[in-house]
């Protein structure tokens, strides 16, 4: 074997950083809204059969982007993770912290150990008895990790999500509300609006009667919950920068 | 892929099945496994160890079908619980029951509605009922070892599979059998159904359905002494679940105390006691 020109750890992490955020950058974003009904997970996702938005647990939602075979993975590595603790212990021993480090360490592993790093972003939310106690984690491609209580985004464009969620989102948003923000938001990413067909809409629902909190929203609930919020201005950034790479 | 995070069965296994991947990753977790070859070989030993649960019976009536139990645990003669719960949802389209060995009957619950909600999350879409019953007649198969030893577990499994009531009854071999009409399972089992093919219609109601539910199991703690009937001094009263298309619900607690009352007053009629 011939002798390998030498890299500096730097430049190699750096390689890896870029590598891996130019195929999330790709995709289309997700955001996940904190409202009064719930946590609400809303997609761009013209797809109905490969998912991006899942349950993991009672009260655990999953949201992804990147390479959808790397966080299908993720998400039944994850769903694995909540089920045995669960049976192992007791369903209420199962948390959104203890599965993000996890996620956290395995995507930290795959980048510093492996040829490629994972192309994706995570999001693990865990519904509270009030608004004030949800917890949403961001999970990054390197296994860094961002808590965050009111929403949070990824994926492509996220600057511009952050923007107008920051200016807009409010604590105690009714579902039909943070659905429509969460819809806006994804098309301010692109300056476009995003047609309803193509959302993918979850709910971890605050009243929901049994353990399970996890809901999907299906297109034709979607346009009645999105039909009294018609005349929603477009996107109000439009001298934000341009795409992340 | 290190030595953190998730351990590498979590990310490479391919099963949707919740016991697989724990026979894979935690096999420690599992009943079965933790048991066999700890007990005794002589079946008569280890059946005097563990309480016992005893009658469940299950029936269709027009649009579902129920499943209904009693709430006695027996060890050889004592009575062990009077207030033991034998019939639970296993998602939320069905409904399973269980007679024998109390301790595992209940934990096989436990694995088997794990085991359906996790193929759900897994694959996105719930299984049909016959793959419930089929996935349910392998676990009980995984059990053979210990149902020999005297630790039987039989369940009772009922729910709608191609839009009409269905009911699925079992061996400790794992064989699965899709009974009509009714069904009852558990040491008073032979009382129940006597009273089930003298009292079910084609065309019962849910409330009719109910009330002869409760009656087999009158005729089942009539007849069987590890069957409880209705306990009128401490109120305690059967547990009913009912499956109709919309989904599994357990029956109003007060409409079977009601339901058991009228049992045992029209019983007492005519000075037949």
């Amino acid at each position: 074997m011939s002798t390998p020109f030498y890299v500096s750890p730097e430049q190699l992490i750096k390689d890896r950083a870029d590598f891996a955020r130019k195929g999330i950058a790709r995709g289309r974003s997700v955001v996940v809204l904190g409202a009064e009904a719930g946590i609400v997970l809303v997609a761009e996702n013209p797809s109905t059969a490969l998912r991006k938005i899942a349950e993991i647990y009672d009260r655990i939602g999953f949201a992804a982007v990147g390479k959808y075979n790397e966080f299908e993975q993720l998400r039944q590595a994850g769903v694995r993770y909540a089920d045995l603790r669960g049976y192992s212990y007791d369903r209420t021993d199962v948390s959104a912290r203890g599965l993000t480090n996890a996620y956290a360490q395995t995507l930290a592993g795959v980048f510093t150990t492996e040829s490629k790093p994972l192309e994706v972003e995570l999001v693990v939310a865990e519904l509270g008895a009030q608004q004030a106690a949800d917890q949403l984690y961001r999970i990054s491609y390197d296994g860094s990790v961002a808590d965050e209580s009111d929403w949070v985004s990824i994926g492509g464009g996220t600057e511009r999500i952050a923007q107008l969620l920051s200016a807009e989102w409010s604590p105690g948003l009714s579902l039909p509300q943070a659905v429509a923000l969460g819809r806006k938001a994804l098309g301010a990413s692109r300056e476009g609006t995003v047609e309803v067909d193509s959302l993918e809409v979850a709910l971890l629902d605050r009243a929901a009667p049994g353990r399970r909190t996890f809901r999907r929203i299906g297109h034709a609930e979607l346009a009645q919950l999105l039909a009294p919020e018609r005349g929603e201005p477009g996107p109000q950034d439009e001298q934000a920068g341009e795409q992340p790479e | 892929m290190g030595s953190t995070g998730f351990p590498p069965p979590f990310l490479t296994s391919t099963t949707s099945s919740f016991a697989e991947f724990a026979a894979q990753a935690a096999p420690h977790v599992l009943p079965a496994r933790r048991l066999e070859g700890i007990v005794s070989a002589d079946a008569a030993v280890t059946a005097g160890l563990a309480p016992h649960g005893t009658t469940i019976v299950a029936l269709t009536y027009s649009g579902g079908v129920l499943m209904a139990g009693d709430r006695r645990a027996t060890v050889g003669h004592t009575i062990a619980s009077r207030t033991i719960e034998k019939v639970f949802p296993a998602d939320s389209q069905s409904v399973i029951g269980i007679a024998g060995t109390a301790g595992l009957a209940l934990e096989l619950v436990r694995l088997f509605q794990l085991e359906l909600e996790h193929y759900e999350k897994i694959e996105g879409t719930p299984l049909s009922l016959e793959g419930k019953a089929n996935r349910l007649a392998a676990m009980l198969r995984s059990n053979l070892g210990l149902a020999i030893q005297g630790l039987a577990v039989v369940p009772l499994f009922a729910g709608i599979g191609d839009a009409r009531p269905r009911i699925f009854s079992f061996d400790v071999t794992g064989g699965r059998y899709e009974e009509v009409e009714h069904h009852s399972v558990g040491s008073g089992s032979g009382f129940a159904r006597g009273a089930l093919k003298k009292l079910w219609r084609p065309d019962l109601g849910r409330t009719d359905a109910i009330r002869v539910a409760v009656e087999a199991l009158y005729d089942a703690a009539d007849d069987d002494s590890a069957t409880g009937g209705p306990d009128l001094g401490r109120q305690i009263f059967p547990v009913v679940y009912t499956v109709e298309a919309a989904g599994q619900s357990r029956a109003d607690d007060d409409l079977v105390r009601r339901t058991a009352l009228d049992v045992v007053a029209a019983r007492a009629e005519g000075g037949r006691a």
